[in-house]
């Protein structure tokens, strides 16, 4: 009953805070609205007992991908009206896409029989936290590809640092040990000048 | 449970080559942090280092099928004879690029470091028992040729071949993926024993699995740079700098043709059917535009691009016979053609002095007045791809021939045939450049010793292996029986 209750109200906030997101005129704004879908999407998957994926959805989308997005939204400035422009003309085509996904959707949901389940049905959940399973079998069967994965992240880094990291020869920078250890007489000199008397 | 996580001893045994490797991988990208630029050679011995324990690890590895990390790894004599002929190119790519890296600025560590990933990529390709270890040592091996292929930063051109790469190469990556993912949802698994347990002879009547196969297939064509799928080819082979477009030539040949012989042969083996029809037209189309496009070319390494792509036709034509003697063949070209690009991109590399880019075909002009010797080679590895007779080339194309013809592709092989005559065209025009042109500039043929060796002994090696093939032959037959 709870989780009946729990179930529409996160589902109510998260269509509304999508509809936000097409809505809104500001970009800010938008963004705004879908760390709040990407909320309440992650408590959506809480509900179903995925507490995994509904974490990671918090972690990856909301606390890396949206900042990043909202940084280059401030960024930018984006001129709304200029976007809006060519609406009317793409509208048709947009609708023609939107009925399309929708068509595919009901076919998927009605006429799934494609025959082309070899291996049946997946197997039920197992009792228990699914964090723990997913790291088990992480570090069990799979270690070898996430292992390998963690050697191809290495692998961008080493790239992005070569391709970006540059010493430029002739670049004007501070040297802060220079400018600290700099004595008087480096700077000052003092001269001595003949006074003379105008007549 | 358990019984997977007690045997990570004999697993890790069984990768011990691959361990190594990234570990003292990881060593050399530690230690040339620390080093100055004077004392850069360090890197590069460490690297050749890295090599050579690695293949001596590789020779320890017990022979025969051996499983481990839960199926996601097997080792055998395929995997052995890949992995031992990556190290061989790789090193020698390393002694080729020294020279020219120092003249030019480049000798820095990364160039090493990149290539040493690549080479655990194609490892861990020739390796995979699974189609998730196999799309990480793939993605393992583009992302380290992307960087290479842009390594050299003051270079517009290799920066916009880079890109052209890095935005065809993400979408064939997400092309294979897709259809990994659609074979993962027809059949249940990404294990490539489980997958040719569970597809039998209704598996070509699936359009499920046919629309994956499709995607695969789109993939792979793309990694060989097979036609339609071949344009990345000549502007990356052009961009690049001369020693990357040598690794880039050469090693990951070997890997592509382990990622079609492990997911195409091994796993979706059923469905030869199907393939075959797609992979004929693939590779009739790469003999026919690589040798004829070819002919027009002026600069030699995009000659040697559009060479690549006929060969992988040809390559395409052995495989695409799905028999045991039809995949030997196609290895043996696989092998063979690695051999000559190696040779032929490190005459450019001779050629070359700083400034001085000798990657037109006019820089070899008068070549057998400048240099006898190195003219000759020149010869060899021109006329050895061209497929003349005694040479390496000939004999692979041989085999692939008369592996078609065992099948009844008679007219494949009639077209084959027809295309590399016109393919020995452009060939023979390098050996005419360079035996009856006059000498368009006399400056001395520069190159270390230990260079000069090493491609002699690279061209010999293209000579002896036609007049002896039978070694060879028999290393590929022992690996794929």
């Amino acid at each position: 009953m709870l989780t009946t209750i729990l179930f529409y109200v996160f589902s109510a906030v998260l269509v509304g805070a999508a509809l936000g997101v097409v809505l809104s005129r500001n970009p800010v704004h938008a963004a705004l609205c879908l760390v709040l879908a990407f909320f309440n999407s992650a408590a959506l998957w809480l509900l179903l007992e995925a507490e995994f994926l509904g974490i990671v959805l918090v972690l990856v989308y909301v606390g890396a991908v949206m900042v990043l997005f909202l940084f280059v939204v401030m960024m930018l400035d984006i001129n709304v009206a200029q976007l809006r422009e060519g609406f009317t003309r793409y509208a048709p085509l947009g609708a023609m896409v939107a009925l399309l996904m929708i068509g595919e959707i009901v076919y998927a949901v009605w006429f799934r029989q494609l025959g082309v389940n070899l291996a049946g049905s997946a197997p039920a959940l197992a009792p228990g936290s699914n964090t723990a399973a997913l790291g088990e079998l992480l570090y069990s069967k799979y270690m070898l590809p996430s292992e390998l994965a963690s050697v191809v992240l290495l692998v961008a880094i080493v790239a992005a640092i070569v391709l970006t990291l540059r010493r430029r020869p002739n670049l004007k920078q501070q040297d802060i040990n220079a400018q600290v250890a700099v004595r008087s007489i480096d700077r000052v000199r003092i001269m001595k000048v003949d006074s003379v008397t105008r007549s | 449970m358990t019984a997977v996580s007690t045997s990570y001893l004999h697993d890790l045994t069984l990768s011990l080559p691959e361990v190594f490797l990234l570990g003292a991988t990881l060593v050399v990208l530690f230690v040339d942090l620390f080093i100055s630029q004077a004392h850069r050679q360090l890197t590069y011995l460490l690297s050749l280092l890295t090599l050579v324990g690695t293949v001596v690890l590789l020779v320890a590895v017990p022979e025969g099928r051996h499983v481990g990390f839960a199926g996601m790894y097997v080792t055998d004599g395929f995997a052995r004879l890949i992995k031992l002929m990556t190290a061989g190119t790789v090193a020698a790519a390393f002694l080729y690029s020294r020279d020219y890296l120092i003249k030019r600025g480049l000798f820095k560590g990364e160039y090493f470091v990149l290539a040493l990933f690549a080479t655990l990529g194609i490892f861990v390709m020739a390796s995979a028992g699974n189609l998730l270890t196999m799309y990480l040592g793939i993605e393992l091996l583009a992302l380290s040729q992307y960087a290479l292929v842009a390594f050299d930063r003051d270079s517009p051109i290799a920066a916009e071949s880079a890109m052209k790469y890095f935005v065809l190469g993400a979408i064939a990556s997400g092309v294979l993926l897709y259809g990994i993912s659609i074979i993962y949802g027809v059949t249940g698994t990404f294990d490539l024993s489980m997958l040719a347990q569970r597809l039998d002879a209704h598996a070509l009547t699936q359009v499920g699995l046919l629309f994956g196969l499709a995607f695969v297939m789109a993939g792979v064509a793309f990694k060989f740079g097979a036609v339609p799928f071949h344009m990345w080819i000549p502007d990356v082979y052009h961009g690049a700098p001369t020693p990357v477009t040598l690794f880039l030539g050469a090693a990951p040949k070997l890997a592509y043709f382990a990622l079609s012989f492990r997911v195409l042969a091994e796993g979706l083996g059923s469905m030869a059917g199907a393939w075959q029809g797609m992979l004929m037209v693939l590779a009739v189309l790469s003999i026919a535009v690589g040798n004829v496009v070819a002919v027009s070319q002026t600069n030699l390494k995009r000659m040697l691009a559009y060479s690549t792509i006929s060969n992988v036709g040809f390559i395409l034509l052995g495989f695409l016979t799905a028999t045991p003697f039809g995949y030997r063949a196609a290895l043996l070209y696989t092998i063979t053609y690695v051999l000559m690009a190696l040779g032929s991109f490190a005459m450019i590399i001779l050629l070359s002095r700083k400034g001085f880019e000798a990657d037109r075909i006019d820089d070899f002009k008068g070549l057998a007045q400048r240099s006898p010797w190195f003219a000759w080679m020149m010869l060899f590895f021109m006329v050895g791809t061209a497929g003349v007779p005694p040479f390496a080339g000939f004999f692979a194309k041989l085999y692939v021939i008369q592996a078609l013809v065992e099948v009844g592709f008679t007219w494949l092989a009639v077209v084959a045939v027809l295309f590399s005559v016109v393919g020995a065209f452009y060939y023979l025009r390098v050996v005419k450049a360079m035996f009856f042109d006059a000498p368009a500039d006399d400056a001395p043929i520069g190159g270390a010793f230990s260079f000069k060796v090493l491609l002699s002994l690279n061209g010999l090696a293209v000579l002896a292996l036609g007049l002896f093939n039978t070694p060879l032959v028999e290393l590929v037959a022992k690996a794929l029986r």
